[in-house]
């Protein structure tokens, strides 16, 4: 078995002396584990960096082996997102967020998302709000997403201003107001391309975080990413600091 | 099948030692030859050295190295700078930067990165043991001296969290071109880090 790909390293894990377990995200293979053969050498280990883009040959005896990733680094963004909190607290939210999915299973829209967001993570004016995003759309890839399109209620969609905990749905401004202390909030950046504050992602996070948990990380038995607090706790004290 | 060319204890020994890093069953089966046939001068003196050495290894509860001694000799030795406190991942780093005899100050070992992938977070990590040192102490910097991985910058960027409402300088160490490195053989990585943090010359 054999073939080529590229991805994007979500985490590496030494595997003996001289080897490495390489997991990608790759554009047409999901994710997907391999063995590097001498990954902690000088040469590899900068390539083999979480946020890297590379181009990999996988081959196995047979399908269902774990297999050998020869792999060539496309874009080495590492270095860049090392020296910011939030693309380091990023990457690895990204990473445990994609461990949600089944292993190699194709899922291109997320690999695309994922190149997108991983070229922007050290950008601090948008990269928080890109990964609630993200994690709408991984919510939406996992059979769980939320109806934005309009009012559950009055069926508006114009000034959608709550999301319903119950069902998921989009509730108006309107609509809302009697309930507005039980529902979540939906901030504007997530319907349209906007500006946003600070408490607009945080906001964001509140909320595909609701249903991150109620349907994937609770029912799993999996507790919520370390990194993905300390990303919202970061995003939220540049918010007081400015 | 194989046959055993040795008695059990032999093979027992060759069989721990092919254990050792650096070592497979083809040297490990050398050493142990070689430890046999000088077993007066350096078999016996080995097995009484890892003995002595088992019984009297302990971790620092101040630091987390590994010594013969609680606290460690590190952090018992008069003459360092008590302002300084550098963090490093395992004792290995603490010994590979005191091979190059340039910290004066105290260490802090945590015991490995922020890694999701081998299950290691927070709680894994000896970091609380940072903040119960720094908090009402006399240290006045903290150098970060953990590895230049996103794992590493990860961990570095969460002790810096943890550190922000102590007030305490957190510096860490500085990226680049290494002592005989040639350009033409260096990542892009490195290099992007080498002229970013470029200094007057």
């Amino acid at each position: 078995m054999e073939w080529t790909d590229e991805g994007i390293v979500l985490g590496v894990r030494r595997h003996g002396e001289a080897h490495t377990l390489l997991e990608l995200m790759t554009a047409k293979h999901g994710r997907h584990l391999g063995l590097v053969r001498g990954g902690i050498s000088s040469k590899l280990r900068p390539i083999l960096q979480p946020g890297n883009s590379v181009r990999a040959v996988w081959r196995a005896r047979l399908d269902a082996h774990l297999g050998a990733f020869t792999v060539e680094g496309m874009q080495l963004r590492a270095e860049r997102l090392m020296l910011s909190a939030i693309a380091s607290y990023g990457i690895h939210t990204l990473a445990a967020l994609l461990r949600l999915l089944p292993e190699r299973d194709p899922h291109q829209d997320i690999y695309h998302a994922l190149a997108e967001i991983a070229d922007h993570l050290d950008d601090p004016d948008c990269a928080a709000a890109l990964i609630v995003r993200f994690e709408l759309m991984l919510l939406a890839e996992l059979g769980f997403g939320l109806d934005l399109s309009e009012c559950a209620g009055t069926g508006a969609t114009e000034d959608l201003t709550y999301v319903s905990p119950k069902t998921g749905r989009a509730v108006s401004r309107e609509a809302g107001e009697p309930w507005k202390d039980q529902l979540l909030r939906l901030p504007a950046f997530l319907l349209r391309d906007c500006g946003h504050s600070a408490a607009d992602v945080a906001a964001g996070f509140k909320l595909t975080g609701f249903f991150l948990a109620r349907h994937v990380f609770e029912p799993r038995g999996i507790a919520m990413p370390e990194a993905r607090a300390a990303l919202i706790a970061t995003v939220t004290r540049g918010a007081i600091a400015a | 099948m194989r046959r055993a060319v040795a008695g059990p204890e032999i093979e027992r020994l060759i069989q721990l030692l092919a254990r050792l890093p650096g070592l497979g069953p083809r040297s490990a089966r050398r050493a142990a030859l070689h430890l046999v046939k000088r077993r007066e001068d350096l078999m016996e003196p080995l097995a009484a050295a890892i003995a002595d050495a088992h019984e009297k290894i302990s971790i620092c509860s101040v630091c987390g190295n590994v010594d013969t001694r609680d606290p460690c000799t590190v952090c018992a030795d008069p003459s360092r700078d008590p302002s300084i406190l550098v963090v490093v991942e395992n004792v290995a780093d603490l010994w590979a930067l005191e091979r190059a005899g340039v910290v004066t100050g105290k260490y802090h070992v945590l015991g490995g990165t922020l890694s999701p992938l081998d299950g290691i977070g927070p709680e894994q990590l000896n970091l609380s043991g940072i903040i119960g040192r720094v908090k009402g102490s006399s240290i006045k910097e903290v150098v970060l001296a953990l590895n230049a991985t996103v794992d590493g910058q990860t961990t570095a960027h969460y002790i810096t969290d943890l550190l922000r409402e102590t007030g305490v300088k957190v510096t860490r160490l500085a990226y680049g071109v290494p002592v005989g490195g040639e350009l033409d053989y260096l990542d892009e990585g490195t290099l992007s880090a080498a002229i970013r943090s470029r200094t007057p010359f």
